[in-house]
């Protein structure tokens, strides 16, 4: 029997091999065509394919335009309109595609043969700094130095207020290492369970085969575990739509504090 | 005891920290389960919340994960 190597399925492997290009201040990068970059492209391509055939204009929407209205409105509604309010208009743009780049990644993830692309900690990391970038951006563009105040709570003693700044800069701080390692956790666990449950579909039922006695009853624990497979898939397809939802509305509430600071909204 | 075993034997404990997250989205899912058949109508607006909530106690679960990771691979 092969080793079992649940970690094999995350590995990236070039498909085109570039020469390294130098870049200026980061020095050489591999610009390589691998699975991970292929598997962005295919994302970013049925992205732009559902809009381009879902954003027909007609009076009586299609199939696909019925449900990239009904997405866009729940985005607006829910999301930006819902958390952040009036003002957070100008924002569905980046939530929206926020949401649907996690979710497209996440679902290819979930094809036979596919590569997921945010169990990669790189990307989802690249994805949590520039989240929290633009949020830290449009919290000082709105409110200038102001925005120190999102730290200050207001309404008791001052030295208070000091000791409770340091936990709430602290908690500031780490909601990109959170907003990462979440998406990288839940993608890397739903794969990793699922793979360790289709190992001992073959693993079990291989054992079971052998001659006529007790250990045909593994059998029963093959058929189990590909019941378990199933069930499992199911979960992590939830999963990943989910996932994507969670970081778009995270993506709100930070947004939310900055945008509505002296507000409270 | 040789390091090789108290390590693997370290990650593993390390994964015991996600039964404090278990048992937060079991108090979550279960409250709102609860509100939601006393009072039906607001169910659906309480959604996102139920999401983020859901999202923020995952979190300290995956510090455990994290921290088994890198006990593994460090």
């Amino acid at each position: 029997m092969a080793a079992i190597e649940p970690m094999e399925q995350f590995l990236v492997r070039r498909f085109v091999d570039f020469p390294p290009i130098p870049v200026p201040g980061l020095g050489m990068v591999d610009l390589s065509i691998t699975n991970s970059v292929l598997f962005m492209m295919i994302a970013a391509t049925l992205i732009c394919l559902f809009f381009f055939a879902a954003a027909k204009r007609e009076l009586v929407p299609g199939r696909l335009q019925a449900v990239a209205e009904m997405l866009y409105g729940m985005v607006d509604n829910v999301l930006t309109g819902g958390i952040i309010g009036d003002r957070g208009r100008p924002f569905l743009p980046l939530v929206f595609t926020l949401f649907l780049l996690i979710a497209f990644l996440n679902l290819l993830g979930l094809t036979p043969g596919g590569f997921t692309v945010t169990s990669q900690l790189a990307v989802t990391a690249t994805l949590a700094v520039m989240t929290f970038l633009i949020v830290l951006a449009v919290g000082f563009a709105r409110n200038g130095l102001g925005f120190f105040k999102l730290f200050w709570p207001s309404g008791m003693h001052p030295a208070m207020s000091a000791f409770l700044m340091v936990i709430e800069m602290i908690s500031f701080l780490i909601r990109p290492f959170t907003l990462a390692l979440r998406l990288f956790g839940n993608m890397l666990g739903g794969h990793v369970v699922v793979y360790i449950f289709a190992t001992f579909v073959i693993g079990l039922g291989a054992f079971g085969l052998q001659g006529i006695g007790l250990n045909n009853l593994g059998l029963i624990g093959s058929g189990m575990s590909f019941m378990m497979v199933l069930a499992l898939t199911a979960l992590d397809f939830v999963i990943a739509i989910i996932q994507a939802f969670v970081w778009a509305a995270l993506t709100c509430v930070y947004l939310n504090e900055v945008v509505n600071l002296d507000h409270g909204h | 005891m040789n390091p090789e075993s108290a390590k693997l034997i370290g990650a593993g404990l390390a994964m015991t920290g996600l039964i404090g997250a278990g048992a937060g989205l079991g108090i979550l899912f279960g409250n709102y389960l609860q509100a939601a058949i006393r009072n039906p109508a607001a169910a659906a607006g309480e959604r996102t919340y139920l999401f983020l909530g859901m999202a923020l106690a995952e979190t300290m679960g995956l510090f455990g994960f994290v921290m088994g990771l890198l006990i593994l691979f460090k």
